[in-house]
């Protein structure tokens, strides 16, 4: 898929994003947006998985370790043709399968039940060492945000990754800055970031989360480490492609009214717009 | 009773690991700094290349366990109860319970009679905690027979098994090859004035106090109750049927473990009188393993001192 795809796709991804917290009036659009550009990049372009086989056992695997962003890895399960699109409107509700955080055995394409932070990765580094010690070439893939990686789990699984050479593994740190609290610096101060995986034995890359250049180098590179697990730090921007959302923590966990929802929708169907035109 | 020979269940659950290994290739176990402890280091010594020692640091593990399973491996994670039940509880619940993926945890050192490293690591609260898990199986061996039986019967059963072994030495009641089955009690004596139902070191306790209780003119009855979850209602409803008293007896907090199990069951369905003897809601301390065990009632003499005050 060529980079104008990949922008049209994440168009509909975060209107998805959008659609399904606006309809759940509840859930987490702000770190669903941040981690847009990335949810699309996977499933369109870097990821082995086959929608008619979410199951099939040499596919990649993803875990969304910050599994309460499920509104942007739904939305886009959805368009690579897991589920119905149409369904991201039952996220939440009573009666869906499209549970508030990811659930492996209700979600087709979901590789891991996630939502309690900092779980997911070791659950990743599992999958990782289970694949290669059965002989398996599929990849895992994780993606944490820059608040969880404040829970310890985070480091004894990276002291895993790396002391098991876990080279089928990429840990993706969704750095838009902002947790519940507010500033992460200001909260708890995760920073340095590559720094810290660097030292825990991480090969790791810097990017920007909204670019796809620079994705598509950092996976290409990534699947070029040998011996050692990589890191992917990606600077991003929270709730990015909705004016009033950007870097706004109050939007973490806060779902857009029918007004707000309206005007998320039209900022986001022009840059669609602008792009198809 | 004829002196009879002691080993420690943890010792079977090592065994039973290898003898699983030569038969299963998925079978892989992770350890967590105690693999000498745990006695899964035979298996380790056996299969070097399917044992995984993720350091101190049990909640990876046991995380790392439910990923392990989503690829197709059975993975056998093991560490002391304290921190397999306890440390990692809540990793245990949503990694490994949530999603009801294929994990089993073996957890040694249970109970009180953990013995001199005292209350930090004398954990009686992990049957309350795995119990209360939806779908998790909690199971406790009487002894190493059936620590080996139990170990084969939770690799065939699809989902998290939760099982307990002790660090001491306790009496083999059961002959070799005695079948086990998750879920179902075991009548190791008969009898109709009450009915004994324990696990794990209790079981034998259980055994001898029916002798003592028999010689003074109680007709004991005795279960054996491995499998704390799910229960054998049947026959616990049945034992009270025929008895119309139950005592339960386990090395375990009284909270939320096989009597308050016991009860909840008799409770709503065939209201019976029951003792329940087990850690009353208090701390253990440093001691010999068989010390503590006395001093903390969970002994075949304060059985059948229960059992002849409840049988008055």
């Amino acid at each position: 898929m060529d980079k104008k795809q990949l922008q049209i796709t994440a168009c509909k991804v975060r209107m998805g994003i959008l659609t399904g917290t606006h309809s759940a009036k509840a859930g987490h659009p702000g770190g669903s947006l941040s981690a847009a550009d990335l949810f699309t990049y996977l499933y369109f372009q870097e990821l082995n998985v086959d929608p008619a086989n979410p199951k099939w056992e040499d596919r990649d695997r993803f875990v969304l370790s910050k599994g309460h962003t499920a509104p942007g890895l739904y939305a886009a399960l959805a368009h690579r043709g897991f589920f119905p699109v149409e369904d991201l409107t039952t996220l939440r509700h009573i009666d869906s399968y499209l549970q508030g955080h990811p659930n492996m055995n209700s979600v087709p394409g979901v590789d891991m039940s996630t939502g309690s932070l900092g779980q997911g990765i070791s659950c990743a580094v599992g999958m990782a060492m289970g694949l290669k010690h059965q002989g398996k070439s599929a990849r895992v893939y994780t993606l944490l945000g820059d608040g969880e990686i404040q829970e310890g789990q985070v480091w004894e699984a990276c002291m895993a990754a790396s002391h098991y050479k876990l080279d089928n593994l990429v840990v993706i740190v969704d750095n838009n800055g902002l947790q519940i609290d507010g500033d992460v610096a200001k909260v708890m101060s995760p920073y340095p970031i590559a720094d810290k995986l660097e030292a825990f034995g991480f090969h790791t890359i810097a990017i920007d989360g909204h670019d796809f250049d620079q994705m598509e180098q950092a996976f290409a590179e990534a699947r070029t480490v040998k011996g050692k697990p990589t890191a992917i730090v990606m600077k991003t921007v929270k709730g990015k492609g909705v004016s009033f959302m950007e870097n706004n923590a109050g939007w973490h966990g806060k779902a857009p009214n029918d007004a707000e929802y309206a005007q998320a929708m039209d900022e986001i169907q022009a840059v669609l717009a602008g792009l198809e035109g | 009773m004829a002196e009879v020979k002691k080993i420690a269940t943890r010792e079977g659950y090592g065994a039973a690991l290898v003898e699983l290994g030569k038969a299963h290739d998925n079978v892989v176990v992770l350890d967590a700094d105690l693999a000498g402890a745990t006695k899964t280091s035979v298996f380790q010594k056996a299969f070097p290349d399917r044992h995984f020692d993720f350091g101190i640091a049990e909640a990876n593990m046991i995380c790392a366990a439910a990923g392990m399973a989503t690829t197709g491996l059975v993975p056998f994670a093991a560490s002391f109860a304290m921190f397999a039940a306890g440390r990692a509880y809540e990793q245990v619940r949503n990694s490994v319970g949530y999603p009801h993926l294929n994990v089993k945890i073996g957890a040694t050192h249970g109970g009180i009679s953990v013995g001199e490293d005292g209350a930090s690591h004398q954990c009686c609260e992990d049957f309350a905690l795995m119990r209360s898990i939806p779908g998790m199986v909690v199971m406790s061996p009487a002894d190493e027979v059936e620590a080996r039986a139990m170990v084969k019967a939770a690799y065939e059963h699809d989902g998290p098994v939760y099982m307990r072994f002790g660090r001491s030495a306790v009496p083999v009641i059961h002959e070799e090859g005695t079948p086990f089955a998750i879920g179902k009690g075991e009548i190791l004596r008969d009898g109709t004035d009450v009915a004994i139902i324990a696990n794990g070191l209790l079981v034998y306790e259980a055994v001898v106090a029916a002798e003592e209780l028999a010689a003074r003119g109680i007709n004991a009855m005795v279960i054996n109750m491995a499998t704390i979850k799910p229960l054998d209602e049947e026959l616990v409803l049945a034992a009270a049927r025929k008895c119309g008293r139950i005592i339960t007896c386990e090395e375990h907090s009284i909270i939320g473990g096989l009597g308050e199990a016991v009860c909840s069951l008799l409770s709503e369905k065939l209201p019976t009188p029951v003792r329940r003897i087990g850690v009353n809601d208090v701390f253990g301390h440093s001691g010999p393993a068989a010390a503590l065990l006395k001093e903390f009632g969970l002994s075949a003499e304060h059985i059948a001192e229960v059992a002849v005050e409840f049988c008055k």
